[in-house]
């Protein structure tokens, strides 16, 4: 990495090299700019990181712990050790509460009383209601309406938690057509509303703000990497959909020269299919959702469907500091097939009893594969962004568990 | 002056006020829209607003989505674009503007675009998605070309931003009469009035269009008063989608009536 600059984790936007910036109706500028401004002054404020970290320590759990997966590793290569940050065990189950707290405490320094949020696999869409319930904030969540089929218990835990869900008809109806809706929505309603976006995607300081929330996962794990084993690790690893859990991790060892960072994107059916959603290794640079990178698109610029077994990665774009990342050669990112990640989510709970998101399951099988082309005694850092009970539904058709099945 | 802003100071002028018209490219077929569009110029529309469907319409209300949706769907070709402005503009004199989200004309390549939308006949571009601060390389290739560049101004943007967009449009300034997104409204926001104001305040030469969730005659006559022109699109596209050609004829005059010919 040595032709990598150093100081790669100052890096704010609105521009990462190339990517990056402001592609959004004029309408919404006065609003980013609002945004902007807030968080900056929450950045600058002690009061906000105390109030942000007592939340997170009373209410999401955090820090959350490092556990070692020693059977999981066997598995590939018992001479290369792998341990999984545990963003599954936050309340609500996965990272995105990290980023749904920091954002509604900064909707409340807005002033404003509703939130907006897109959601895949339901997972960001459970924090935002989790979070407008606690902080009395109204909330509409937007859903692709195919994402509603294959998420449904997810649909079910927002209601309860007195969000309105509203299934999304238009284009693909998946991820990429919520957000769109999402963005009209908060055209029309931008005084009253935040759009509590969910990703590192979109205008800034979206990727920036969003990064940053989610930055603690890597603080938290590079110290306790040194405190209780005495290094850092080799390789750290994360899914990629919009990129929030990967730049969640990767931030903190960005400056580390000697540690590798691995993103695993979808590639549905293969990467030599149609079928995947394989955006830093098939796409090309554009504009989609306000901001400029790297996406899936056809010669005339319009949007690719992407295929994913997972809703959460199944978005035909990334966020811009990917982008900047990969072009800048300090990440890599490997596209993981819906196959492969299935098989790494039954080994891992097989082996270790744990119960992996299918999105994180992507981050397992790179990991696993991986593993086999390292020195030995070297060690990898999975980001395990999220738990699969929502998945259960896609499991036990895909592995053949339901009752009747043998 | 480019033709755009000639029809505009001149209708103004005159003391007639302008109607300015949307439809999309390829719906419900590229023969069809051309077809639609030159009625639309023969029938009281002053400057032509030609859309191109994009996968991802954020501004676009559910009228205009399903339309380009369904060009989308039919085959529609981004080249087709310029086949569309070609063949308007040998039938009818109305300056023809190309209205379309940024990533197709990146993919395409904006010097490209440009010398090709200039080719064919084109006045320029309006860009829902492209602020000011994003379209350097689309103000150069727009003077080289001598296109009009119509950006847009909002209720919520600062003077400072009115003042930029009045200084770097080049045909008129569109106007968003609301927050919100295209598709017809029954009453108009008064903060459209504002808008216009906040342009004229920056340069009073600059023209101001009046758009989205105008859908009367009633409307477009009021808008004029204040600004230079009322732009519809909804209103067109659903009367096409329930009466053909015959239908869009009928409310294009319709919506003009109350404007002097
Ligand atoms: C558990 C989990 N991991 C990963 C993702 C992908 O998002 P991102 O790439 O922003 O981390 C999601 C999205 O829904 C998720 O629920």
């Amino acid at each position: 990495m040595t032709s990598s600059p150093t100081n790669l984790r100052q890096q704010d936007g609105p521009y990462f090299g190339e990517f990056g910036g402001r592609f959004v109706p004029e309408s919404l500028i006065a609003a980013l700019d609002q945004l902007a401004e807030t968080y900056q002054v929450a950045k600058n404020d002690p009061e906000f990181a105390i109030e942000l970290a007592e939340l997170h320590r009373s209410y999401t759990g955090r820090p959350s712990i490092i556990t070692e997966a020693k059977q999981f590793a066997a598995t590939a290569n018992d001479k290369v050790r792998i341990f999984l940050k545990r963003e599954d065990l936050n309340h609500t189950g996965s990272h995105k509460i990290n980023n749904v707290l920091g954002q509604a405490l900064i909707t409340k320094r807005m002033g404003k009383s509703r939130i907006i949020a897109e959601t895949g696999a339901g997972q960001h869409g459970v924090a935002s209601a989790t979070a407008a319930a606690l902080f009395g904030l109204e909330c509409v969540v937007y859903m692709g309406e195919v994402d509603t089929e294959r998420q449904a218990l997810n649909v079910a835990r927002m209601r309860l938690l007195g969000a309105e869900v509203v299934p999304v008809k238009t284009g693909t109806r998946t991820l990429k057509d919520a957000i769109n809706e999402a963005l009209r929505d908060w055209v029309a309603n931008v005084d009253t509303t935040h759009y509590l976006l969910g990703t590192v995607a979109g205008p800034h300081p979206f990727p920036t703000m969003v990064r940053d929330f989610h930055s603690v996962i890597g603080n938290e794990a590079r110290q306790q990497m040194l405190d209780e084993f005495g290094f850092l690790p080799t390789v750290v690893a994360a899914c990629v959909g919009g990129g929030s859990n990967a730049i969640g991790i990767f931030h903190a060892f960005l400056d580390d020269q000697d540690v590798d960072l691995y993103g695993f994107e979808a590639a549905g059916d293969g990467l030599d299919t149609p079928r995947h959603a394989a955006t830093l290794t098939y796409g090309k640079l554009g504009v989609l959702h306000g901001a400029k990178s790297y996406m899936l698109q056809d010669e005339d610029g319009q949007t690719m469907d992407s295929h994913s077994i997972s809703a959460g990665l199944d978005y035909p774009g990334v966020g811009p500091e990917h982008a900047w990342l990969k072009d800048l050669g300090r990440a890599k990112y490997r596209g993981i097939s819906d196959a492969e990640a299935m098989d790494a989510m039954l080994v891992l709970a097989r082996t270790e009893g744990i119960i992996a998101a299918i999105e994180t399951s992507h981050a397992l099988a790179g990991a696993l594969k991986l593993s086999k082309e390292l020195p030995d005694g070297s060690s990898i850092l999975i980001n395990l962004s999220g738990r699969g009970d929502k998945d259960m539904e896609t499991a036990a058709r895909y592995f053949g568990f339901l009752p009747g099945d043998n | 002056m480019s033709k755009t802003e000639q029809v505009l100071k001149e209708r103004k002028a005159a003391g007639k006020g302008s109607l300015v018209g949307y439809f999309p490219i390829g719906y419900p077929s590229l023969e069809e829209s051309i077809d639609a569009a030159v009625a639309m110029c023969q029938n009281g529309v002053d400057v032509l607003e030609l859309g191109v469907p994009y996968s991802d319409p954020v501004m676009d209300g559910p009228v205009i989505q399903e339309a380009t949706l369904h060009a989308l769907e039919n085959g529609f070709k981004l080249k087709q674009v310029f086949e569309a402005v070609k063949a308007v503009t040998s039938r009818v004199d109305t300056p023809v503007l190309v209205m379309t989200y940024w990533n197709p004309v990146i993919q395409y390549g904006v010097e490209r675009f440009a010398k090709e939308l200039s080719e064919a006949g084109g006045a320029g571009l309006i860009t829902p998605d492209l602020i000011p601060d994003e379209a350097g390389d689309w103000l150069s290739a727009s003077d080289k070309y001598e296109l009009d560049r119509v950006f847009l101004s909002a209720p919520t943007s600062t003077q400072q931003r009115a003042q930029v967009s009045s200084d770097l449009s080049r045909g008129f300034v569109y106007a968003v009469s609301t927050m919100g997104i295209t598709g017809a409204r029954e009453e108009l926001d008064s903060l459209a009035r504002k808008v216009v104001a906040g342009v004229k305040l920056a340069d009073a030469n600059q023209n101001a269009c009046v758009g989205i969730g105008i859908s009367t005659a009633e409307q477009v006559a009021e808008v004029n008063q204040y600004s230079d022109g009322a732009i519809v699109g909804s209103a067109f596209v659903r009367a096409y989608a329930q009466g053909g050609v015959e239908a869009l004829k009928v409310k294009v005059n319709e919506l003009a009536s109350l404007l002097e010919r």
